[in-house]
């Protein structure tokens, strides 16, 4: 993992005695909610229903023990012990005291971390592949070049007031387990000829008005890398509306230029750009680099689990995944149990994640973009006491990727853009299909649920999703089918009229049906779908 | 009737005008009728009420019931988390949201 230099941490300390100051300000009336707002955001400090919501970063979904066991200790003594894992791989507290602000600051420096450019129309937080540096399939560690982004992108003077909000993210892998394709520039790094390169794909993503990033260049030299997303940052700087805010991303431009004259306006700007000598030198990169060397893998590690306890055999079959280390595997935690709320974790769990992190996975964590947590280097001689640990912290549910691994946003219960509530509505269908081997059954199925059409649920997604929405002062849920943030990339569409909650419930169920009736061989429901169209499912729905 | 919410500047929490002051529950909110925006107004000035606003709400046996099902939410708390809310001893406490 990566540790922070002395500019790191002096750029963090300072801040944090920045913003104490703002805080002391504010509360001594010398500024007013107006002046302060803009610079709490900044360091990620929202005023939601109930209170004011932190969210604090998590560079790259990945954290260490330490950090794992402050997040703990910031929920236990600053909130009310529990917080709430994210899409964007963060972490949200929801019950924040201005006047702790800067007391909770100060413990994350600590430990390396912060909530900077958690918000505001700048850089956020830069997402990854959770099975970094673990996944058989990548052509090389991602983590690298999301960290050098990070560096770039922290206080970078000219994209501190973009036109609108920015985010990124970087995979190494054709398996996309980060939805890429649905950032404002997704990244895919790539080998040519033996060299190692990136393919950049700009103007993705989703609320109002979702779009698939197309491809802007195939492949970037690695050496270009920075120059490049500097480029395509500074053509979007310059021509993104800032009259508008629905118009104002990145997708948007790019639509209305055309991917053509955009991918022309970049390569102009990367001519000069290139010229400016931004990306760093090769001892730079090495000294980067060198923080996300492997761990030291026992070679020879036993490579057979025993698979007796039939309870830990379904866990393994489902929440187990393979590792590029032969005797290793990676481990799944979900964080969706049958009626709780996706993506919180309490105080006591987060700590025995961090202790199991510390004990059997090299000290390392991942969260990922469907809000569970990754112990991404666990041998297999441990899973069995991995699993039992699990079980004993309620953390052991076995259903990574099935229809009760819900995505859902904080929804109307939390937060104060939402026009309708997303937990309940997990929560009822988690319950509906809370049979383990009926969910087994339908196989992978995405379903995520937003609360108001910003989609920080994912909604368009989901291959079953959910939005929902305020029909004259009442909750109402569109269901949309066929998304998908994998590397099929796709929108889903709305099926039609919407639904109240236990309405929108048996429309799934309906839906379930159809696809079962339906399904040919293997199919996944996304599968079966796309090759018998809208239609069938639309009629199953409506009648 | 017309109520005037908002949050405490230090905790954050969601308070009522009371007609003399601010409260915590929803019950205490008092109808501000046209003089909303006026004691809104010098009430933030004085930093005894942060991002104030003013809602519909309609009279009840109980006490005022915000009309907007958000500003129910904000009176009463997380319907997914009972014990969190201002009546965690009340199980039915969040059909009054609905």
């Amino acid at each position: 993992m990566y540790k922070y230099d002395q500019y790191d941490q002096a750029i963090v300390d300072a801040r944090v005695d920045e913003f104490r100051d703002q805080v002391r300000r504010r509360m001594a009336g010398e500024i007013t909610e107006d002046q302060f707002k803009p610079l709490r955001l900044m360091n990620g400090l929202y005023l939601q229903l109930h209170a004011y919501m932190l969210r604090v970063a998590i560079p790259y979904g990945t954290l260490d023990s330490r950090q794992m066991h402050m997040l703990a200790h910031i929920a236990r003594k600053y909130d009310r012990d529990y917080g709430h894992f994210t899409t964007r791989q963060n972490i949200q507290y929801n019950w924040i005291k201005l006047e702790d602000a800067g007391d909770i600051l100060a413990d994350l420096a600590t430990v390396e971390m912060h909530a900077i450019q958690t918000s505001g129309n700048c850089i956020r937080n830069i997402s990854s592949d959770q099975y970094a540096g673990a996944a058989a399939d990548e052509v090389a560690d991602p983590r690298p070049w999301a960290e050098l982004l990070r560096q770039w992108s922290t206080f970078h003077p000219e994209f501190s007031y973009l036109p609108r909000k920015f985010k990124i993210a970087v995979i190494a892998s054709d398996e996309d387990r980060a939805a890429m394709r649905l950032h404002d520039i997704g990244i895919q790094l790539v080998e040519r000829d033996g060299k190692l390169g990136a393919a950049f794909y700009v103007g993705g993503g989703m609320g109002r008005t979702p779009m698939v990033a197309p491809l802007i260049k195939d492949f970037v030299p690695i050496e270009d890398f920075l120059s490049y997303a500097e480029a395509c940052l500074r053509v979007y700087n310059r021509y993104g509306r800032r009259d508008n805010i629905y118009k104002a991303r990145i997708k948007i431009l790019i639509h209305e230029l055309g991917a053509d004259e955009y991918r022309r306006q970049v390569e102009q700007e990367f001519a000069h750009v290139k010229s400016l000598g931004i990306d760093p030198p090769a001892a730079e990169l090495e000294r980067i680099t060198a923080f996300f060397a492997p761990p030291a893998f026992e070679a020879g590690a036993a490579d057979t689990v025993d698979r007796s306890d039939p309870d830990f055999a379904v866990w393994l079959d489902q929440n187990v995944k393979a590792h590029k280390q032969p005797g290793y595997a990676i481990v799944n935690i979900s964080l969706k149990p049958v009626g709780g709320i996706p993506g919180d974790a309490s105080s006591a769990q987060i700590d025995v994640m961090a202790d199991l992190a510390e004990q059997y996975s090299f000290d390392e964590l991942r969260v990922t973009h469907a809000q569970n947590i990754v112990l991404p280097h666990v041998a297999k001689r441990d899973l069995y006491a991995v699993w039992q640990k699990l079980v004993e912290a309620d953390l052991a549910s076995p259903n990574l990727d099935l229809i009760s691994d819900i995505i859902a946003c904080p929804g109307l219960d939390y937060c104060s853009l939402a026009n309708a509530r997303s937990i309940p509505v997990a929560q009822k269908i988690a319950q509906r299909f809370s049979d383990l081997d009926r969910q087994r059954t339908l196989g992978e199925l995405k379903l995520k649920i937003s609360g108001c059409i910003n989609a920080c649920g994912h909604h368009h997604a989901g291959h079953i999703g959910i939005l929902g929405v305020d029909r004259k002062g009442t909750e109402n849920y569109q269901l949309l089918l066929g998304g998908s943030g994998a590397e099929d990339t796709s929108l889903g569409k709305i099926t039609g009229p919407g639904f109240d909650e236990d309405g929108v419930v048996d429309a799934i169920e309906r839906v379930t049906d159809k696809y079962l009736e339906l399904r040919e061989g293997g199919e996944r429901f996304l599968d079966t779908y796309r090759r018998v169209g809208f239609d069938p499912f639309k009629e199953a729905i409506y009648g | 009737m017309k109520l005037l919410t908002g949050n405490d500047l230090a905790s954050g929490a969601v308070t009522w005008w009371t007609g003399d002051g601010w409260s915590l529950h929803v019950e205490d909110a008092v109808d501000v009728d046209e003089h909303g925006d006026a004691i809104l107004a010098v009430e933030e000035a004085a930093r005894r009420v942060n991002a104030p606003y003013i809602i519909d709400a309609v009279g009840t046996p109980e006490g005022p019931r915000p009309a907007h099902i958000k500003d129910r939410v904000r009176a009463l708390g997380p319907t997914v988390r009972p014990d969190l809310t201002l009546k965690p001893a009340d199980p039915d406490a969040g059909n009054w949201v609905i």
